[in-house]
């Protein structure tokens, strides 16, 4: 393989960082209502354990797509119950459900460990499969998640921001007495968009089962979705922002992948380490300055009329 | 210097009341688990005997209980101390490997010191490694770049990488075996085990670490100053305590602690730095410390019931052949009603 170092990375920027596109914007719905939940990496696991699952059993990744989707919106849906109904702390609450789900994809993944499974269908338009420096790359040869990763990012831009509804969310997220006194039902909005935010979610775990790795292992998000809670902090909160932010960090994955795979003669444990030192770093230097870009209102527990 | 004020616990509860109500939660979650459990083809009532065979019913059970208690019991206060001042430490894991590795670089260098002079050095390079890799997250926070949650979660992740390169590269023994450890610690640097069993010196470590809690928190100024930090952190420092300080040494000596219960780990069990010596301890000291609200005799119960649990993920997994990761949903669970049960108390944050 003569590929040049830079379009390997490149190619590799793209199939690393779909997943992270799609559970940044999940948490970026979740947040902009006012809402931080740190158990993304349990719904993560529980999509991928969830398609994985299904699509061993029934051999359709696309209804382990579903599942994955499904699983993934209910738990944030029950997570969404502790903290809205109940006005549970937001953080312990979303520790509860990364607990939970650790606990429950190992279950679910369980059976079907080693199992080989037919992943997502890939296509490469033709006249993009033409082109030279294309060939031999999986740049272009995408399946559905990364082909429509970036529309869903305009969609749920257009969505928070074009819409009466993302209004609505955004509002909660600010200030949910404003928005209970215009009119608006605060936990009806934080529930849709957390149903919304763990089907993302959900879907961004199975990409990792279904296409990347095709395979199923406990743990194997690896604190993706911990690096998602921060790059929602890195994009300020804003979906389109995320694209570029999971590029980024997809880069950095795919550059210690290529490097090892290269022979560098760096240890393949230190190279592993720079996604979480690489996250930690842009926290540091942004992060600061990013929380006067937060919802005002992230975080805190509403209590109503009373 | 003012006497140390008095404060009595805000909550009148009697102990009954609240046992009874724990009992109750556990009963609930045990109950849902359960139905867990048959749903996944298990036999849930014969996952309860072996337990109750594998824990309490032998010496050696307890023994066995005694030796997971030990690094729980450090992890826990490790994430109480520091949530008196309304910190989240949830880096155990991560302080954990960082004062396994320190101690074990101890260890390793020098191997021909008497017991006298490398075990204390071993038992400080285990804190202060701790200690260092929460301090990370303890400057970050307290120059108020990085929100020390996510600061100390990510950390989890690098702490066993370096480990790891470590365990594979310099520090990887020669001796062949199944998996890549370091050489063996000299008999110097362990810690004594007690009578037969694994139980090691550690356990005591543990426990003086909690009392020492204790008495930091009902019997000092210190303690004190960190629950009016908690409280209310604007307007301690406007009192002119210094609550940046605090905030680093805080996470640093429950760091420290965490570092302990690696060392221990380290030192006690296995006599060697190798991969995976922690199957969550941080994360149950986590819940640990939260469901018993921060408190040491809370602490102390609930690091013997985890202790029972973890106990059955293990025999689960041994008897019926359920993954050990699946005992987290009945943890979970519990912690989820807890969550669910309580009254909404002033701002949730």
């Amino acid at each position: 393989m003569t590929t040049p170092l830079a379009l390997g990375v490149l190619a590799g920027a793209v199939l690393s960082g779909t997943s992270l596109l799609y559970a940044t914007l999940g948490e970026t719905l979740g947040e902009r209502a006012g809402i931080v939940n740190l158990g993304l990496e349990g719904i993560m696991l529980l999509g991928a354990s969830t398609g994985f699952a299904l699509c061993a059993v029934s051999g359709s990744p696309w209804l382990g797509l579903g599942g994955a989707a499904l699983a993934g919106g209910l738990a944030n849906l029950g997570f969404g119950w502790l903290v809205v109904a109940r006005r549970a702390n937001q953080l312990a609450s979303g520790l509860a459900m990364l607990f939970f789900s650790l606990g429950a994809s190992a279950l679910v993944g369980a059976p079907h460990m080693g199992a080989v499974i037919r992943g997502l269908p890939k296509w490469r338009p033709a006249f993009l499969a033409a082109l030279p420096w294309v060939r031999g790359t999986t740049l272009f040869n995408y399946d559905l998640l990364i082909w429509i990763a970036v529309p869903v990012a305009v969609l749920v831009w257009w969505a928070l921001f074009r819409t009466r509804w993302g209004l609505g969310i955004r509002a909660v997220g600010e200030s949910p007495a404003a928005a209970y006194a215009s009119g608006r039902n605060p936990a009806a909005l934080q529930y849709q968009a957390l149903a919304a935010g763990g089907v993302l979610g959900g879907l961004a775990g199975a990409h990792l089962s279904l296409s990347l790795t095709l395979t199923w292992a406990e743990y194997m998000t690896s604190g993706r979705g911990f690096i998602a809670i921060a790059l929602v902090i890195f994009s300020k909160w804003r979906p389109l922002r995320a694209v570029a932010g999971a590029l980024l960090f997809g880069g950095a994955e795919a550059l210690q992948l290529q490097l090892q795979a290269r022979g560098a003669e760096v240890s393949p444990f230190l190279l592993e380490m720079c996604p979480y030192l690489l996250t930690i770093l842009v926290l540091l230097a942004w992060g600061g300055s990013r929380r006067f870009f937060a919802p005002a209102a992230l975080g805190r527990t509403f209590y109503g009329p009373d | 210097m003012p006497e140390a004020t008095r404060l009595r616990s805000l909550r009148a509860t009697p102990a009954w009341r609240t046992g009874t109500r724990g009992a109750a939660v556990c009963a609930l979650a045990l109950a849902v688990f359960a139905a867990i459990l048959l749903v996944a083809g298990k036999d849930p009532v014969r996952a309860c005997a072996d337990t109750f065979k594998a824990t309490l019913a032998s010496g050696y059970g307890l023994s066995e209980l005694l030796v997971r208690m030990t690094p729980l019991l450090l992890t826990a206060v490790a994430v109480a101390l520091p949530s008196r001042l309304g910190l989240i430490n949830v880096g155990g894991e991560g302080q954990l490997y960082l004062g396994a590795w320190l101690a074990s670089a101890g260890a390793l260098a020098f191997p021909s010191w008497p017991a006298w002079a490398l075990l204390p050095l071993v038992l400080v390079l285990g804190f202060l490694g701790g200690a260092l890799w929460a301090a990370i997250p303890g400057l970050l926070r307290a120059a108020r770049l990085v929100n020390e949650t996510i600061a100390t979660l990510l950390l989890n992740y690098v702490a066993p990488l370096i480990v790891s390169y470590y365990v594979f590269g310099p520090w990887r023994s020669t001796e062949s075996s199944a998996y890549p450890q370091s050489a063996a610690f000299a008999d110097a640097a362990l810690l004594p085990p007690l009578f037969d069993t694994r139980v090691h010196a550690g356990l005591f470590i543990a426990l003086a670490a909690l009392g020492c809690y204790w008495l930091l928190m009902e019997k000092t100024r210190w303690g004190v100053d960190m629950r009016a930090i908690g409280g209310n952190p604007e307007a301690a420092r406007r009192l002119g305590l210094p609550v940046r300080t605090w905030i680093v040494a805080a996470l640093a000596l429950g760091g420290g602690l965490a570092g302990l219960a690696g060392m221990g780990e380290a030192m006690g069990i296995h006599g060697r730095l190798r991969e995976g010596l922690s199957p969550g301890y941080g994360f149950t000291g986590f819940l640990i410390s939260w469901l018993a609200g921060g408190r040491p005799l809370g602490i102390l119960f609930m690091a013997f019931l985890f202790a029972i649990l973890t106990a059955a993920g293990d025999t689960l997994q041994i008897t019926q052949g359920l993954p050990y990761s699946a005992i987290n949903i009945l943890l979970a669970l519990i912690l989820f009603i807890v969550l669910a049960r309580r009254p909404a108390r002033g701002g949730g944050r």
